[in-house]
């Protein structure tokens, strides 16, 4: 899918993107109610966005490697499980940091955050496996994956009428226009910043499969001589 | 493809690394360097709320809802403004921390790549020279 | 209809063992108790509990000592061999899984039959009055918790550090469940009860059954063979 040559014209434009996006984010008007602090909305959003994008690739990557047993499909979902968790800590930070100035306190189990804190909970929890679960746990790791996958509607779904008490129907407002050009500026960068880091971390465990089978092959030399 | 990607981001050396980003963003600042079109003057604290509104936004009951409002669910009573943490504080601690988290586990991957890497050069040194042990 | 009865032998196998030596059930029972007791002098202030309190400890007291059961029940597999030999008959897996998934219900079943009536009792809290929605919502949220738990206990048996993986695994992914529980026996204990929440609770559980049973029956196999 990506060419050799791709990579590194992908990563000057990531990083310029980024170097960039605080100018843009600057020249945003001010929300009306809630001023500055409101610019914390252009990268906390996306990076929620990638996040549970993230889940989803740890999850179908799961999926295949469960039935085909490919090894690179394995090594995508422990670095999409990896980002998802990283990606959530920085959610779960930024957001309380906005909503003490925008609600007055630092956490009310609002929703979405809510709903991403179970989620992180499950990559963490993904990640212990993964780490502590002894050999085998690459199999293991993936049933948890897959469930934690499925588990997103009803997550959801139960902490929104759990918050709120009935059933709300969610008017999706528009974005004011100039509002809107460096909120996808900032979806776009951090979408490729993530693609990027995926294929690094997986050739990472690729990297660690190359020399584990290395270690086998040295003790089989051994055990030969 | 991906074995060239991965040997590249391990090649990288730190310290060039960090001065393009530098002068990647020095440089945008430089382009960036006329104020901010949109006049936008009032200071940043809530309790202001400029005049000017940009057309597109949905006409609801005060406050305006936006995407960030969305599943909101108001408190009653919001604190006074001298307990509050000021906002350009939160912005920067928020902005600094993505870049932070982000940095630390792009340098982590980097670590860990290089350490794999030396392994598996010593390994298969090893290996090829024919080293047994009796 | 093998399926079926593969699975039945294998809760049959379960239960006969548990009937001889009880030891299962009763150490679960005990702590569930306890558990509760914790809670009662947690939360009950000058003899009234708080309001609210009832709901949630029900569902604590059983989604802890779900936990244990779990992981008492795939221990004693462990130590005689006995899964693997299991994975090396040939049966279908899946009904190995549903066996092992019954055996555990059953023993929640009865556990949970002495909660009931001592958190009532404790906190005073008229669970009785409704008790067909009540049965209904820990039917369901006791089907889905064990589904989960059963796959993930089955999964750990081999593991290291399986004693605290599972319940860094299971709850978690539970929350829906443990959520839609209380909130729904809560429903029913407050003083203007609300029957529609319940039912849509109850809804809610029954689905996230369907669909995570028919999950950990299709992933059971590719998990738990080599």
């Amino acid at each position: 899918m990506f060419q050799k040559r791709l990579f590194l014209p992908v990563a000057v434009l990531v990083a310029v993107m980024f170097a960039d996006a605080p100018f843009m984010i600057l020249a945003a008007p001010y929300e009306s109610t809630m001023g500055l602090v409101q610019k914390i909305f252009y990268f906390h959003a996306p990076i929620g966005m990638v996040m549970f994008l993230s889940t989803f690739v740890c999850g179908i990557s799961s999926i295949i490697y469960l039935v085909t047993r490919r090894r690179s499909a394995d090594h995508v979902a422990i670095a999409a499980g990896e980002l998802a968790a990283v990606l959530g800590v920085i959610v779960l930070v930024t957001g309380p940091l906005w909503a003490r100035k925008a609600w007055g306190v630092w956490w009310s189990w609002e929703p979405r955050l809510t709903s991403s804190l179970v989620l992180w909970l499950i990559f963490v929890a993904y990640l212990l496996l993964r780490r502590y679960g002894g050999p085998g746990s690459d199999r293991l790791g993936a049933g948890v994956a897959i469930f934690g996958m499925a588990n997103v509607p009803f997550v959801y779904w139960s902490v929104n009428v759990w918050r709120t008490l009935h059933p709300k129907t969610t008017v999706v407002p528009t974005l004011p226009p100039l509002m809107r050009g460096p909120f996808w500026f900032s979806v776009v960068a951090f979408l490729l910043l993530y693609i990027l880091i995926v294929l690094i971390r997986a050739g990472l465990e690729r990297r660690r499969d190359d020399l584990e089978a290395l270690y086998l092959a040295a003790e089989d030399g051994v055990d030969h001589a | 493809m991906r074995e060239w990607v991965v040997t590249c981001f391990q090649r990288m050396r730190l310290a060039p690394a960090m001065s393009c980003l530098v002068a990647a963003l020095v440089g945008t600042a430089t382009l960036h360097a006329q104020p901010p079109p949109n006049p936008a003057s009032p200071p940043p604290a809530p309790a202001t709320r400029p005049d000017q509104q940009p057309q597109a936004q949905t006409p609801t009951s005060a406050p305006q809802t936006t995407a960030a409002q969305e599943g909101f669910v108001p408190v009653e009573q919001l604190p006074n403004p001298q307990d509050s943490v000021p906002a350009p504080r939160l912005v920067a601690s928020a902005y600094a921390l993505v870049w932070l988290v982000l940095m630390g586990y792009l340098y982590s991957i980097w670590r860990r790549l290089g350490t794999v890497g030396r392994e598996l050069d010593t390994l298969s040194r090893r290996l090829s020279s024919g080293t047994r042990r009796p | 209809m093998r399926f079926l009865r593969t699975a039945w032998l294998v809760t049959r196998k379960d239960l006969l063992i548990e009937a001889r030596s009880k030891e299962i059930l009763l150490t679960t029972l005990f702590f569930a108790v306890s558990c509760v007791l914790v809670f009662a002098f947690g939360f009950v202030r000058e003899g009234r509990a708080v309001t609210d309190a009832a709901a949630g400890i029900l569902w604590i007291a059983i989604a802890f000592s779900g936990t244990l059961a779990l992981g008492r029940a795939f221990e004693r597999e462990r130590q005689s061999e006995t899964l693997r030999a299991l994975m090396m008959a040939p049966v279908a897996r899946p009904a190995l899984y549903v066996g092992k998934l019954v055996s555990v219900l059953i023993l929640l079943a009865l556990v949970e039959a002495v909660v009931l009536p001592l958190v009532a009792l404790m906190f005073q809290a008229p669970l009785f009055d409704h008790l067909p929605y009540v049965l209904g919502l820990l039917t369901t949220g006791t089907i889905g918790f064990a589904a989960v738990g059963t796959l993930f206990a089955a999964m750990l048996v081999r593991a290291r550090s399986r004693d605290v993986l599972l319940p860094i695994l299971l709850y978690p992914i539970t929350i829906p469940v443990i959520i839609a529980g209380v909130r729904g026996t809560a429903a029913l204990l407050q003083p203007e009860i609300d029957l529609p929440m319940a039912r849509a609770w109850l809804a809610m559980l029954a689905f996230f059954d369907i669909v995570f049973v028919t999950l950990a029956l299709w992933t059971f196999e590719p998990v738990m063979t080599e």
